[in-house]
């Protein structure tokens, strides 16, 4: 007994002796969402400090924009957040209608704000199925939700022929007039994905180990949230009720009815939950906008070559992963003189570092994947 | 809807405090000199009334004859926006003070105008390249790059 008991006294001084080092998580690991690089200092399994490195997927997209004309810049903006093209094109457009002072007729807005908000519950559906394949409900959740993405982008390829990058929207309207069977699809859709957004909250809402997992976890606080410029879910989770369509109504957000959900605390629950009852709302807003569609033009008449005068001008839309914006300087040119993205996702991840310190590299993951990016949009 | 504030009064109350540092103003911008910014974003950010406590985005421009920097500055809890342009001189090592003090979103974008527009910000506690790497010659959104 004399010899155990020494023992444990043996034990209880020895003291285990930790170094930090530096891992390199990415820039190619399936859990970064794209080519995103973090430095992770770890003591253990503890992260001490993380230093983001962007830039893999930087195509200097602001300077080539600067050698095309206002129309040609277009397919640009499609492959920023290539998950959310529309959005992309939607901002886009307006900034230059700001600048040029160009009329969008009525039915044009009302089919934007179709796709905009179709474009958001597909958007969010990746977002949401990436983060629960990051907490580990491997493959599973995420396949349900491209099953109804795949119906989004069907309703897309109606319109426009394409899947991922749209080039759907233009100054003064869109590419074309909707076809005659996009109405009754889109009907369809409005009818079934209630109940598919019901399916995964049955699956997903209690569940044990999504709630282990992701409440209390990296948490940004409110008043963090709103020094970093953060936007979109991420600041709405953090219990910031600010949603450009209802703070800064642009287009003819200011016709419809809808709520904002907000989060409480700020974890990576909160974040999801925002997501999920944004999906709802975006579906209230897409059957009044069905409703109120008007028949008529869906271009106004725009000069081939825009020239703008010169001057400058911001426009910004609530984008599935924050406030997008784009500010443009013209010189009377028929080309941009600077083109600008406030990017989203670049700002949401300002904070990144501070919402993974003392968090374990399993939680690491789920908090990367709760802000939402898009490595496109990160590095233009 | 956001309000955006007239820069001709905002530009009258900061002339109260900090006499001869507004360069111009019109109904939609403020012209400061670069030396007054950290203490105008300041006022700005915390004076009542004003509480800019939302920093939107900061943005440069090449003009040749100088750099433009933008700062577009929104209140959340009063929703309304301004933007405060200032500018700066010389290509070989044009300099502003950072913001980041002040809101901490202006990290990694003051970082991107750092790398693409080789403007310095004094006071970023990181400064360095963000998208290109280290080594690389010239800043590519300068209108003399290529």
């Amino acid at each position: 007994m004399v010899g155990k008991s020494k023992a444990m006294e043996a034990a209880k001084e020895i003291v285990i002796k930790t170094e930090p080092f530096v891992v390199n998580f990415g820039p190619a690991h399936p859990s970064t969402h794209g080519v995103f690089r973090m430095r992770m200092t770890l003591d253990g399994e503890v992260i001490v400090d993380m230093e983001p490195v962007f830039g893999y997927l930087h195509r200097g997209i602001e300077k080539l924009a600067e050698e095309r004309t206002y129309t040609g810049c277009i397919p640009l903006t499609d492959r920023m957040d290539y998950l959310a093209s529309m959005s992309n094109n939607f901002a886009y457009v307006l900034a230059v209608e700001k600048l040029a002072g160009i009329p969008v007729p009525e039915r044009a807005e009302y089919i934007r704000v179709i796709m905009a908000e179709l474009q958001r519950i597909a958007s969010h559906l990746i977002a949401v199925g990436a983060f629960l394949n990051d907490c580990g409900a491997f493959m599973t959740p995420f396949v349900y939700m491209l099953r109804e993405r795949e119906k989004i982008l069907d309703l897309f390829d109606m319109v426009c022929g394409q899947r991922l990058t749209y080039n759907y929207m233009r100054v003064g309207g869109v590419s074309q007039d909707i076809p005659d069977e996009f109405i009754p699809a889109l009907k369809k859709f409005l009818k079934e994905m209630p109940g598919w957004i019901n399916e995964y909250e049955r699956l997903l809402k209690e569940n044990e180990i999504l709630l282990a997992r992701a409440k209390g976890v990296g948490i940004l606080s409110r008043e963090l949230a709103i020094n970093i410029s953060a936007s979109g879910p991420v600041l709405r989770g953090s219990g910031v009720k600010w949603d450009i369509r209802r703070a800064d109504p642009y287009s003819i957000y200011d016709r419809f009815d809808f709520d904002i959900p907000t989060g409480t605390v700020g974890d990576c629950y909160d974040r999801y939950r925002v997501r999920i009852e944004e999906m709802r709302q975006s579906l209230r807003i897409l059957r009044q906008a069905m409703k109120g569609l008007p028949p008529g033009e869906a271009r106004s008449d725009v000069p081939h070559l825009i020239r703008p005068p010169v001057g400058e001008a911001y426009a910004r839309i609530e984008a599935p992963k924050g406030e997008l914006g784009f500010y443009l300087v013209s010189d009377n040119s028929i080309a941009p003189y600077r083109f600008h993205v406030r990017a989203p996702a670049l700002i949401n991840l300002t904070a990144l570092s501070d919402m993974m310190r003392g968090w374990k590299i399993a939680d690491a993951i789920i908090i990367f994947g709760s802000i939402d990016i898009c490595m496109g949009e990160v590095d233009r | 809807m956001t309000l955006a504030l007239s820069g001709k009064e905002i530009a009258k109350q900061i002339e109260k405090q900090f006499p001869g540092s507004v360069v111009e103003s019109t109904a939609d911008s403020l012209l400061v000199k670069a030396e007054s910014l950290l203490e105008i974003a300041g006022y700005l950010k915390s004076t009542r009334g004003l509480d800019f406590d939302y920093l939107t985005a900061i943005t440069a421009v090449d003009f040749l004859d100088y750099f433009e920097v933008d700062y577009l500055l929104t209140s959340l809890r009063r929703n309304h926006s301004l933007l405060v342009k200032t500018r700066c001189y010389g290509r070989e090592n044009p300099t502003l003070p950072s913001v980041v003090s002040l809101w901490r979103g202006a990290d990694f974008q003051e970082r991107e105008i750092y790398d693409l527009f080789g403007i310095s910000f004094e006071g970023h506690p990181n400064l360095k390249r963000i998208f290109l790497w280290d080594g690389f010659q010239g800043h590519p959104l300068r209108k003399d790059f290529l």
